[in-house]
């Protein structure tokens, strides 16, 4: 018996668990402006997002019009300067196509920063009502897709946060969830066990060649992703950072190799290539944390499993973060931004499977409306730069 | 394995602190029973075994990276004494995990 929620019904037929009012600033420029569009609502479900730059760029308009007609938002308020390359007139056109309440403000034409903040916040007060009369509907495990990332990891992530976030993963996809694994940068030294684990062959490939892309790109940068704080918590290498991080995924079947903004069309389980094609461009492929969590909301995550080690406090625009504590002694420090205590399993209280357990309900949980630590402290980052992809290849998802 | 330290994996080389333990904690290892000279932080490695220079480091029963340094059993392993096989590793002074912040 599956348990069943009330979820947001969009004309696509997916469905969202929030109902969110998203504001968009389309470059840098426009970032006041709608921010301080934003700030006129603290106590309601308005909520900033934006792309910082001036030229045009193919993932970035992708990325976010996957990201506006996502289930949890409800309407979208574009913030223009006016005189930027973001294609505004499709990104509008994107999000009417689903029925959603859209509107641009372009700066420059409405009048100024005053001007444009009154209208602005007098529009998002018009779709606040709107988006109250959103059909609810009956929602499933197998309707959801969830994302899981690891920030700040340590030497207890592999042991415990990890691990239980790949336990639940394996509970949610045989209750027919999608679920998204990614950051093949630390993934490097994992290419051959997780090839192992394709639904085809040919998908196997597939996800040896992610990897090995990834390595390339971050020996052209000189940088693997590991990050100062990773040694302070006793990580040694990329490869010891790679096998704690890979054992997220659980140990289902992988279904499909996705790219930011791909939405999973089953239930199952996906690795997201977050890695650029192509020669090195535009720097690192995730510059922190969040563009990660950007990029699995891109590709539909209703929310994201987020373990950390050294501690990381962050949440998310759109879709909640739920944050799974490796490390007792950061629990202990930082008890008011963790959801979850893995820290348990390295004390021996309670196992992988009984912390997995508890994963797996706490989702369910926050589909049906409960808030997540991040979510209740006011945490929505949010972040989105350049990259470029080409589109997945024919063996990346195949047939049931 | 004594606690506080874990053998994850029967092929390891290595153990992992499950808790912080102080200079002086007595931890029995594959040959012998020796004494840590320096604390060794939650989650930080020590050598199971003496691990000569160029050998496979081993966690998860999977390599994670090679000896820089010849390692006695019951010392730190950490970045001062092996290398990524892949690419290089950033860090800051406080790599030990104990070092306070250090001023700029």
């Amino acid at each position: 018996m599956t348990e069943k929620f009330q979820g947001y019904l969009r004309s696509d037929g997916r469905k969202g668990i929030r109902n969110t009012v998203v504001v968009a600033y389309l470059v840098e420029c426009a970032h006041f402006v709608a921010s301080k569009i934003v700030a006129g609502f603290d106590d309601e479900d308005v909520q900033l997002i934006g792309f910082p730059g001036c030229f045009p760029n193919e993932y970035a308009a992708r990325v976010m019009g996957q990201l506006c007609t996502h289930p949890n938002v409800g309407a979208v308020l574009f913030v223009s300067l006016g005189c930027e390359s973001f294609d505004k007139v499709r990104a509008k056109g994107t999000v009417a196509s689903t029925g959603r309440p859209v509107e641009t403000l372009v700066i420059q034409r409405s009048g100024g920063t005053a001007k444009t903040v009154e209208t602005g916040r007098a529009w998002v007060r018009s779709a606040l009502d709107e988006v109250a009369k959103v059909e609810r509907a009956p929602m499933g495990i197998d309707e959801l897709i969830i994302g899981t990332i690891c920030g700040g990891s340590d030497g207890t992530s592999g042991i415990s946060g990890n691990p239980a976030a790949g336990k639940a993963f394996d509970l949610l996809i045989a209750e027919g969830a999608a679920c998204i694994f990614e950051e093949t940068g630390e993934l490097i030294s994992c290419e051959d066990i997780m090839a192992e684990r394709a639904k085809t062959p040919e998908l196997g490939e597939e996800l040896r060649a992610a990897v090995q892309k990834a390595e390339r790109y971050y020996a052209t940068l000189g940088y693997g992703s590991f990050a100062a704080g990773n040694a302070a918590g006793g990580l040694s290498t990329i490869e010891e950072k790679s096998l704690g991080a890979y054992v997220k995924s659980g140990d289902s079947q992988i279904s499909g190799l996705i790219k930011p903004g791909d939405v999973p069309p089953r239930g199952g389980l996906y690795l997201m290539d977050v890695v650029p094609d192509g020669e090195v461009r535009f720097g690192f492929p995730n510059i922190s944390d969040n563009a990660e969590i950007v990029e699995m909301i891109a590709s539909g995550a209703h929310m994201t499993l987020f373990v950390t080690g050294r501690g990381s406090v962050v949440g998310s625009a759109i879709s909640p973060v739920i944050k799974i504590c490796a490390n007792p002694d950061t629990y202990r420090a930082l008890e008011g931004d963790m959801d979850v205590n893995a820290g348990d399993i390295i004390e021996g209280k309670r196992s992988i499977a009984e912390v997995g357990q508890e994963i797996r309900d706490l989702v369910v949980n926050v589909a049906k409306g409960a808030q997540t630590k991040s979510e209740a402290l006011g945490h929505r980052e949010f972040i989105l730069t350049y990259k470029s992809f080409d589109p997945i290849g024919p063996s990346c998802l195949p047939a049931v | 394995m004594t606690a506080p330290f874990l053998h994850l994996h029967p092929d390891d080389n290595v153990l992992v602190a499950r808790a912080s333990a102080p200079a002086g904690t007595e931890v029995k290892l594959a040959d012998c029973t020796v004494t840590l000279a320096h604390a060794i932080p939650l989650a930080h490695k020590i050598a199971l075994r003496d691990i000569a220079a160029g050998e496979r480091i081993l966690k998860y029963g999977m390599p994670i990276g090679i000896a820089t340094a010849d390692i006695a059993a019951g010392t730190h392993v950490h970045i001062h004494n092996i290398r990524s096989a892949y690419t290089p590793t950033h860090a800051l002074q406080d790599a030990d995990g104990q070092s306070p912040e250090t001023p700029k």
